[in-house]
């Protein structure tokens, strides 16, 4: 079966899924996100290797920082960006998702960058382009539904590399609402393609798929046996909308139970890092003195956010 | 059709001649990935320049990347000193076509604006498309290559730097 996310030479035409990505493309993206680090410490923050280029970020659900991180990318790639935020705009008048993409594909668009709420949107559009023969134009997934967020999962596998330098040694585990969570996926993917040996995941039953274990992860129940020896302690968002359903207590009771604090995280290797993909609710999966600590490094993930997304945004427009 | 390719230690030799009456306290040496730095830091030892040593990449800036892509895998670019106002020589391996050179050229104006930049090369091999030459050159080939052959420079475990004549 074709894979939509290569082309006919094994290269990388749109970025869908770390899931069923090769190896040695995962592993080529964060080597070429390296050198782009090096950018934003120059006079001009700039290369011109989208010039000319318009990268259309295509917003069906809301998000600032995602949106920002590609828009920073592309901008330091030299490309145009344009951005829609299609939530309020056509798709409000009845429009389908094609028909918009056809209209942007019209106006000569080389790239989409697409977060939908629902699962598998960025794939109906690149199956589109494929079968109307546009095979220049590339698709970036920057969140859709439940299932996959790639670039988040890539820049969290970049910070666990600058960090630990290798992953072939490491126990590694995710904390909190996987059941929900689009980021948790590409992490468990990206984590067990890289080859970490340990990759655990915690958290409330109610939060956790069924069949997680057939992703080849293993389910600690409670936070001491998930984090005794952790290496890296990836920590999700809870999202408010689930507090409002059956799945849980209230917030203080989830932080009694599952929130990263101080005491919990001394379980972890003294040199553990701490990682959350933004945004944070303090006091509810993450204590302040540790999102604020010397081990946190959520702040380099977002400056190394930007790196990755250049690296994947310059592979695709080469492809 | 087999040619001599000269010794590139001899040439490098020559090359440090070349550059020397030319180096002031204001001189630095940005040598481009990979050949390039490494004749640049035999350069920078020899001749006791007091800048420190860069190195650049021009993946990012090279004019065929619409067509060819990305290089599988490039390096960081490391310009560790003040570019405004330095006096800059460029250090590569092979001059061919000066593509290269524009490119290098493209990236360093990124860092600030330089006195003056210069050219030094191991080998010019005929063929330039751009309007480019070296101030300092340590040979150039009698006949041009064709355009199937690579000429490359390569570094063995001891360091000794040789040049290679490879088909495409």
């Amino acid at each position: 079966m074709r894979n939509p996310q290569l082309n006919s030479h094994g290269e990388l035409q749109h970025l869908l899924s770390l899931d069923g990505l090769p190896k040695g493309i995962l592993t080529a993206i964060l080597d070429t996100a390296a050198p782009f680090t090096e950018v934003a410490e120059r006079e001009v923050k700039k290369l011109p290797l989208l010039r000319g280029k318009s990268v259309f970020n295509l917003f069906f659900e809301n998000s600032t920082r995602t949106r920002t991180t590609f828009e920073i990318a592309a901008k330091r790639l030299s490309a145009d960006v344009i951005n829609l935020n299609v939530s309020t705009s056509s798709t409000k008048k009845g429009e389908t998702l094609l028909d918009t993409v056809d209209n942007l594909c019209a106006m000569h668009a080389d790239m989409f960058v697409v977060r939908h709420e629902s699962s598998g949107a960025p794939y109906l559009i690149a199956d589109h382009l494929h079968a109307t023969g546009r095979n220049h134009i590339h698709v970036v997934n920057a969140g859709d539904g439940r299932h996959a967020h790639p670039t988040q999962g890539l820049l969290d596998m970049y910070t666990i590399r600058h960090f630990k330098h290798e992953f072939h040694n490491l126990i590694v585990v995710v904390v909190g609402d996987v059941l929900h969570s689009r980021v948790a996926r590409s992490q468990l993917a990206a984590l067990t393609t890289l080859g970490v040996p340990e990759v655990r995941v915690v958290g409330p039953k109610t939060l956790l798929p069924t069949d997680v274990e057939r992703l080849g992860v293993r389910v600690c129940p409670t936070m001491e046996e998930g984090l005794r020896g952790a290496d890296v302690v990836m920590m999700l968002r809870l999202q408010n909308e689930r507090m409002n359903g059956a799945l849980l207590p209230s917030p203080q009771e989830y932080f009694k139970v599952w929130g990263l604090t101080p005491a919990k995280l001394a379980l972890a290797k003294d040199d553990a890092i701490v990682m959350h993909p933004g945004p944070m609710n303090r006091g509810v999966e993450i204590d302040s003195a540790v999102a604020d600590g010397g081990q946190a490094v959520i702040l380099p993930q977002v400056t190394f956010g930007i790196a990755v997304r250049m690296a994947v945004m310059s592979m695709l427009a080469g492809s | 059709m087999p040619i001599d390719l000269p010794n590139a230690e001899s040439l490098l030799a020559r090359l440090i001649e070349q550059i020397r009456p030319d180096v002031t306290p204001r001189t630095a040496l940005v040598g481009i990935h990979t050949g390039g730095a490494w004749l640049a830091e035999r350069l920078h030892r020899s001749l006791g320049i007091q800048a420190s040593l860069g190195t650049i990449d021009v993946s990012f800036y090279r004019d065929d990347y619409g067509s060819k892509g990305l290089h599988a895998k490039p390096q960081r670019s490391d310009i560790p000193f003040d570019v405004e106002n330095a006096d800059i020589i460029i250090v590569d391996d092979v001059l061919y076509t000066g593509r290269t050179t524009r490119a290098a050229l493209n990236e360093l104006f990124d860092y600030g604006r330089p006195a003056r930049v210069d050219l030094a090369v191991l080998c010019d091999r005929h063929g330039r498309e751009l309007p480019i030459s070296a101030r300092y050159c340590a040979h150039t080939l009698d006949e041009p290559l064709a355009a199937s052959r690579i000429l490359r420079l390569s570094q063995d475990a001891t360091g000794t730097l040789s040049l290679r004549l490879i088909d495409a």
